[in-house]
This record gives C-alpha cells, structure tokens and sequence, in this order.
C-alpha cells in the first residue's frame, strides 16, 4: 500500500501548493484590483485611520486631525476656521478630496514616496506612522482680513494677494464659500447630501472663484496694454503724449468706443499717465489696435495669459485666461481696454500686478511652503522660480510710476495708505446691457520696495448696480495691505 | 553501576528510535509562547495595551497543552513528536483570531473566545481519553460494521424531526435546548473507521477482479456496489441538507481510501465521473448549487455582492480583506475583519489573511501541511495494512478538508460551507478533529515503537519486553 499512500501524499502536496500558489497571487497580484473595488468598506474607513498632517499657515493650524477614540473611523478631519480657508485647503470627504487636501494627499496621509524612510523608521521604532505636515504661504492677517473686507454686506468676489518677489500665495478668498467641516464627518450619505446641496447652490459657493473662474478684467488690463505699448519703445514714459479722443471711432463697424460714462478725457490729447490715471478708454483702444492682435497676445502670454500656455498648478490646477480669438480691430480695441472675450482669473491680474512690482519678472505662484514629516524633518522646501520675463526693468519702472499717480491722483484714491508708495489699477467691467459691473482693482505696495500684490473683483451685481473699482474694490485692497504691511 | 565482565552480542540492545520527548515539551512551551504574543498582538493592536486576558488565555492553553503532553508521555511515548505542538499552534491561533473578532464586535456577532477555549479543554480531555482506552487502535478494525452503522445515523441525524435544526440554509445540526451540535464532523471519522476496515476486507476483490478496457483495469460491475452507495449516501447529504461542504469531503475521501486500498486509478475516475455527474444534476435542479458556482465565477459582480440569498458578499468581503492584508498584513488588531461575514467559523482563513497577510497564510498552510505529512508518515511506518489505511485516510481528510474551505475562501474552487480544521468556531469540529488527532498519535505510536526485544538469550521460553 506504501506506493499509493506516497501518491496520495503527492495529491496532499499538489493540494497545498495550488492553495499557495492561489493565495500568493490573490495577495500580491489580485489585490490591486480588489483593492479598488468600491463595495469595499475598508477604503472608506482606511481614510479614517491614519492621522493625517496638519495644513497650516505661519502659526495658525488650517486644518488637523482629531482623534475620536472610534474604533472604525478614528481620525475625523477639522478646520478650525473652516470657511476663510477653504479654497486654500479644500475639504476631506469619504469619498473625494480638494485643493491643497488634494494635491498633497499622499504627503498628508504618509503614503508618498518621499515618506518611505520615515515609515521605515515607524515600522523598526513600532510607531504608528503619521502624515506629513503641509506649511502654506498663506498669510493668516492678510486673509482674514481680506475674508471680512470682501465678505462684508454680502458681497460675491474674490482676492488674491501675492509676494511679488517670490510668487508665494499670501491670500485666497473666494465668497461666497463653503464649510469643509461639513463634509468631514464619517458618513457617505450624510455628506453626499451636504454636497449636493451646496452644488445645487445658485451661488457657487464650491468654486473657488480665485482660480477656477475667469471674469473680463476691464480696465485692469490696460496696465496690460500700457505694458506692451511702453515695451514696443524705449523713448516712451508718463509724459509721453497720446491722442485720447472723446469717442473713438472702431473701424468698419458702426460702433463707436465711448470713455467710462462717456465723458471728455483731458483735451484731446493727454499724457500716457493721464491716460492710466483716469482709465480713459479711448487711448487705449487706439494703442491695442495699433500695437496688433500678435503684439497684445504676446505682452499678455509674457504674463502668463494664454490658454496655449502650459497650465498652471499652484498646486490646484488654475484655469486659462485669454485675451481672446484674434477678430478685427473693433473687438481687438475692446479687449485691449479688458473687455469682449477677454476674461481672466483674480490670480492671473494678480501675477500682472505682480510682476509689474517685481520690476518686470513674473514668478510662479505656490502655495505649498514647506513639507515636514511628523517629525519636523523638512521633506520639501519652497520652491521659488521664475515664470517669465513680462517687460524690462525700465519699462516697469516707469509703469509703476503711472500706477502710483493712478492711486494718488487718480480713480483709486481710495487705496491710498499714509506712509506707504501704492501702486493700483481700477477696472469697472461691463457684463452686459442692463446689469450691473463688476469692480476690479489690482494693486501692489510699497512700491520702491514691494511686498505685496493683490488682485480682487465684487462680482456684477453682489455690491449695488453703481460699484466701481474705484469706490467698492479698493478699499478691500487696502485692508489686506495694510494687514501685510502692519500699517 | 560496573560494566557487566562479559558481554553476550545478542543481548546487546538494538538502537532504539529516539522519543524526543523533550523536543516535544520545547516546541510545545514555543507555540504556547507564539499564541500568547498573539494575544499581545490583539490587544496592542486594538487599544494599545496587552489585554488582561493574555495570561489566563495563555496559561489556560499552556496548561491544557501540558495535560495533554503528559498523557501522551504516559501512554503513547513513541509518538510522532511534532503532531501535538503543530495542532496546539493552530488551535491556538484560531483561538486568538476569535478573541480578537471578539473584542473588535464588542461581544456581538457570535463569536466566543471563552466557549472556544472551554471546547479547546473539551477536546484535550477527549483526546486524552482516546489515549488511555484505546491502547491498541487495531480494536476498531473489529468494529468496522458498527462504525459504519454510527457514522451513516450521525450523518442522516440532522433530518429526524425534532432533534435537526437548520442553521443559515443548511440542514447540518442536531440539538436539545440551547446545544446544537454539527454531527457531520463526528460522522466522517466513524465513516473513515468503516472505510478502512471494510476496505481492508474487501480490498483483494476489489483490486483484482475486472478486466482491462483500453488502458484502464475497469472493475466488475458488482464490485461497483460500495462505491455507489457512498455516491448516494454523499448526494443525500447534499440533496437533503444542502451541504455541499461534507458531500465532497466524505466522497473525496472515500474515493481517496479507495484508491490506497486497491491501487487502481479507474476507481479514481469513476468517482470523479460519479460525482461530476451527480453535482451537475444538483445544480440543475437546485438553485443553492448554481448559486455557488456563479458566486465563484463573478465574485465581484455588484449585483450577486447585493443578492440576499446565496449572493457574494461573504466570498468578496474575504477577499477585500485578504487583498488588504498584502503581503505583510494589517497586523492583529488593525484590520477590518468583523466586515467578513462569519469570519470565526467558516471565513477565519480570510481574517487570519487580513491581520497577517500572506506571509501568516503561508506559515499556516505550512502548518497543515507539515500535520498532514506526519499523519501520512506515520500510514507509512504502520505495520498492518488497516492501520496504513486509517492513517492514510485520516491525514488525506485533514488535507482534503483544507483544501476544500482554503480553496473555497481564496476563490480557488467554488465555496462550500466546512470549518478550517481547529480554527473555527465550534464544539463539534474541535471534539472531532482533537479524536482525529488521537488516533493519529496511537497508530504513530505504535509504528515507531520499536518491535519487541528478546530480553534473555536462550531457551525456549522468551520473555518479551514491552
């Protein structure tokens, strides 16, 4: 019986091996498809498990991980100041994630590559392993205050505030916004609910209007223009003459390019700080259409303009302005003065700010400062770098000049700090026949030394059918500069 | 003591086989130490403290494991010195992986590491029992018939009125007041008793009648007679108690025995031929076999996850769970595998994947496998052919057993309700398999005893030493 006793041993073994075999292939190779299976709860309550990083800005915490003491869903998601910072660090939910939540979610949840020697110390040391830390470049005064400025009497909009000399993001509102709180709890139904009402919301308040959103930026732009038109001549400054006629005559149309109001701007003739100071449309029309579509869409692709550009990650991804499809004249002297299909995003005029101040170079905007693992190891620095070169430092200087007078003596007087050189842009944009505009301005301070750019807009209609750049955006500038500059 | 001044060869002693009793105590104390870092395990996993009950469930198991060593030493001494520590390893890491359910569904769901353990000390006293009344195991061979008649009543049990219960869809259960028993566990041990000395009986008959058709020897047609009373007694068990799991156990190992018994490969195929054919015309006509095998064809198809009844959730959230243990696993304690579906009986595999990943799976397949081999070592030293073949058939079954509830969990073949032999839950299964491992440690005892020694050189009485 010896020989098949050793044959059913053989079977014994073919049986044990296949079950090996079986079982290393289902947990090695199988299980990253398995893994992916939705109907798997342990998806969802491994988000709960790890403590994540904290996300924060300077000394203040923007968003952090509480322990439940839940033996399922230990780790619940907090923002102690939910709705300020919320376009900054985007929200946590079972099943989805936003901005800065997002893009840094392997850092926050431990799980990047850049991690692997710190769990590799966890797993020898026994320590359970925690997410990395996120610094943003948020100043916490500067978006408070930009927060309660624009958000007050129930103003739609949106700001964004940069350091002109390293492109860091010191500011990002976008109203009206959302609580991530509410999506943090560890409950599918409970929060698919609390989204879907929010994105129903007429208002948008899961936008985040600083990037996501494009707006015709009115005569914000003309710094763009005047940019171009100072660029294509040396001999050119604040004094230098310009014909500003009352109405411009647009070719080969019967429409005419009126001033704001339709007012006179100066005598006819005025000079190009005239111009800027009273945001005389009429001039730059006529600079637009004799510059050329190809010399205004290079000027603006030099400040990052473009939706031919490499996209721009900050790390959320922003959406493409444009100055617009090349037509005729007509509409190229309306997009030169910021109107037609020109459209941009708050970001986008605040890195034209930006780079104006920073005599003339763009840097890339970030808002990641730096990554610490739960040991306070520094896994990523800031990473500074150059967009572009948008104008030479002559040109700038004598851009920043006009901007000044536009503060001092012009439509943006309402921006004016004591002691303090502001540099701003009005821009009062129409969005259509009967409706009321929307109130841009862009500004940087101080200007022999800047420290701060902010671009803002109060969308058409949230601030009373007379807003203007001028009188409703101004003074929110002025509030986030004053925060940065401690004034 | 002085040397004896002279020397006779034939009194000389023959080298004995050594006992290794002392290698049995240590590797016994090192898997009781392997079970209490276990339990540690749990406790720091789940609530980052040892758990209190470490030292009572530990020394509790220990001093089970001690009891049962010490009747070993005493009446089976010869004995495979690796059976009793591998056994006391897997139960004892089913235990944990209970407590640990336990704990992790607050004392809800069912399972019961308390009742498990006190089991645990029921089977040890049994297995001793076995041990110091069955001194000589070839005492079965005599109640061959009688086994048969026990084993055919434990398995029909479940369908006399009264005492049979239906738990979860299957008709496998007898009981009185709360006690429920799963009569099916015992019964494959009678049957295998029956098989052995039956088969011993009839093996000649069965291996040399017959003719040769083609290239396979095709038995007579009369001879066909026990095979296809099995066949029917196997098909009634999966007809009238919807258990699939004990069907293809028993058969399996019948056709198994059958196959040492006779050393004839056509009883081999006409069993599978048998049991293909028989498990077809089951599935046709009942839904509970088809539903199996679609569960195991699309286990991640969301609508069978959602069916209710013979749906796929079971099978997934095993898998899900062994997906996530990975090669390492989750470690004790930090998994999830309360979410599988009766993860302390039938899915315990499943759950000791998730929590120890495939390298735990790999050790525990080991584990078996390295029992299973003992057992089928000692069916070859046995000296007599009904002892081979019990032994044979009672590692083969452990082996089987495995492979059809390992095979079922890990989506190898379709899944078929049996308990991972002394991990999962239950009195019946542990009694049975703690039986099964005694007889084991009988018939081991006697194949490596060494044969009896002349003690005195001359004349014609000798008196043998024992």
């Amino acid at each position: 019986m010896n020989s098949t006793l050793k044959r059913a041993a053989l079977a014994c073994m073919v049986m044990f091996g296949l079950l090996m075999i079986n079982i290393n292939y289902l947990q090695v190779v199988r299980a990253d498809d398995l893994k992916q299976n939705s109907l798997d709860r342990r998806n969802f309550f491994a988000r709960y498990e790890v403590e994540r990083g904290l996300i924060t800005a300077g000394n203040t915490v923007l968003a952090e991980s509480k322990d439940t003491g839940d033996s399922e869903t230990r780790f619940k998601r907090v923002y102690p100041k939910g709705e300020i910072y919320a376009p900054v660090t985007g929200f946590f939910a079972p099943e989805n994630t936003s901005d800065i939540e997002r893009e840094t979610n392997d850092l926050l949840d431990g799980s990047s590559p850049d991690l692997v020697i710190r769990r590799g110390i966890d797993l020898v040391t026994g320590k359970t392993t925690k997410g990395a830390n996120v610094e943003v470049t948020i100043n916490p005064k500067a978006q408070e205050a930009a927060y309660k400025a624009l958000g007050a009497s129930g103003k739609k909009g949106a700001l964004v505030a940069i350091d002109p000399r390293s492109g860091a993001i010191l500011a990002m509102v976008s109203i009206p916004t959302y609580d991530p709180n509410l999506f943090a709890p560890a409950d599918k139904a409970a929060v698919n609910k609390a989204y879907a009402k929010l994105e129903k919301d007429k208002d948008q308040p899961l936008v985040n209007r600083a990037i996501a959103r494009t707006y015709p930026p009115g005569s914000t732009f003309k710094v763009v223009t005047m940019a171009a038109y100072l660029e294509s001549d040396d001999s050119l400054g604040p004094q230098s003459q310009v014909d500003a006629p009352q109405v411009l005559d647009l070719p080969n149309t019967t429409a005419d390019l009126p001033n704001y109001g339709g007012a006179a701007c100066g005598a006819g003739r005025v000079t190009l700080s005239f111009s800027l100071e009273k945001s005389c449309n009429t001039p730059f029309g006529k600079i637009g259409i004799d510059l050329g579509y190809e010399t205004m869409k290079e000027q603006a692709a030099k400040f990052g303009i473009g939706p031919d550009l490499e996209p721009l990650r900050i790390p959320m991804g922003v959406s493409p302005s444009s100055i617009g499809p090349e037509e005729d004249k007509a509409a190229l002297a309306q997009a030169s003065i910021g109107q037609r299909s020109n459209q941009m995003t708050p970001l986008q005029m605040a890195m034209v700010a930006a780079g104006i101040a920073n005599d003339g170079v763009v840097m890339k905007p970030y808002l990641v400062k730096r990554v610490t693992d739960a040991e306070g190891t520094e896994i990523q620095g800031e990473d500074r770098e150059e967009l572009s070169t948008a104008m030479s430092p002559e040109s700038a200087a004598k851009l920043q000049e006009m901007m000044v007078n536009v503060v001092e003596l012009g439509t943006a007087g309402a921006a004016k700090i004591p002691g303090v050189k502001v540099g701003g842009k009005t821009g009062t944009a129409e969005t259509a026949e009967g409706r009321a505009p929307h109130a841009w301005f862009i500004s940087f301070a101080p200007a022999d030394d800047p420290q701060i750019a902010v671009a803002l807009i109060v969308e058409s209609g949230s601030a009373g059918d007379d807003a203007s750049g001028g009188q409703t955006a101004a003074p929110i500038a002025k509030s986030v500069m004053e925060a940065v500059l401690n004034k | 003591m002085s040397a004896p001044t002279v020397s006779t060869p034939s009194a000389e002693p023959v080298a004995l086989p050594a006992k290794r009793r002392m290698a049995q105590l240590v590797m016994l104390a090192f898997a009781v130490l392997i079970v209490m870092a276990a339990y540690a395990a749990v406790g720091l996993g789940i609530d980052g403290k040892i758990p209190s009950g470490m030292l009572t469930y530990g020394l509790g198991l220990g001093g089970f494991m001690l009891a049962a060593y010490l009747v070993l030493a005493r009446f089976a001494p010869w004995a495979d010195p690796l059976i009793l520590p591998l056994v006391t390893l897997i139960n004892g890491l089913g235990l944990v992986m209970i407590y640990r359910l336990e704990v992790g569904a607050g004392g809800e769901g069912g399972a019961s590491a308390t009742n498990q353990l006190l089991w645990t000390a029921v089977g040890v006293v049994v297995f001793a029992v076995t041990l110091i009344v069955l001194r000589d195991h070839r005492a079965l061979q005599r109640l061959t018939y009688t086994a048969g008649a026990l084993g055919l009543l434990l398995l029909i049990s479940p369908l006399i009125p009264f005492i049979g219960q239906e738990i979860n869809g299957a008709r496998i259960w007898i009981g009185a007041g709360g006690f429920t028993l799963q009569p099916a566990e015992l019964a494959k041990l009678a049957l295998i008793i029956f098989f052995a000395g039956y088969l011993v009986a009839k093996r000649d008959v069965l291996a040399l009648a017959g003719r040769r058709l083609l290239f396979i020897d095709l038995p007579r047609a009369r001879d066909l007679g026990p095979i296809l009373i099995t066949w029917g007694l196997s098909l009634g068990v999966l007809i009238l108690q919807k258990d699939l799991g004990s069907s293809l156990l028993i058969f399996g190992t019948f056709i198994a025995m059958l196959y040492i018994a006779t050393q004839r490969t056509s009883w081999v195929l006409i069993g599978i031929l048998l049991f293909a054919g028989g498990t077809i015309v089951a599935s046709s006509i009942f839904s509970h076999v088809a539903a199996r095998v679609e569960v195991f064809l699309n286990p991640e198809d969301p609508a069978l996850y959602y069916r209710e009844l013979g749906g796929s959730a079971q099978l997934l959230e095993g898998l899900f769970g062994m997906s996530q243990g990975g090669v390492l696993g989750t470690g004790l304690g930090q998994g999830h595998p309360g979410l599988i579906p009766l993860a302390f009986s039938d899915f315990i595999f499943a759950a000791i994947g998730e929590e120890l990943g495939l390298t735990g799976l790999m050790a525990l397949l080991m584990i078996y496998g390295l029992l299973v081999e003992r057992g089928l070592r000692t069916a070859l030293a046995a000296r007599d052919p009904f002892s081979k073949l019990l032994a044979g058939g009672l590692s083969f079954i452990l082996a089987w057993q495995v492979f059809i509830i390992v095979g079922g969990v890990t989506n190898l073949i379709p899944l078929t309700g049996l308990v991972t032999p002394f991990m999962s839950q239950g009195g019946s299964a542990l009694l049975a398999n703690w039986i099964l491992i005694a007889l084991l440690v009988r018939m081991s005892d006697a194949a490596r005893k060494p044969p009896p020694q002349a003690i005195q050189d001359e004349g014609l009485t000798q008196v043998f030493q024992r």
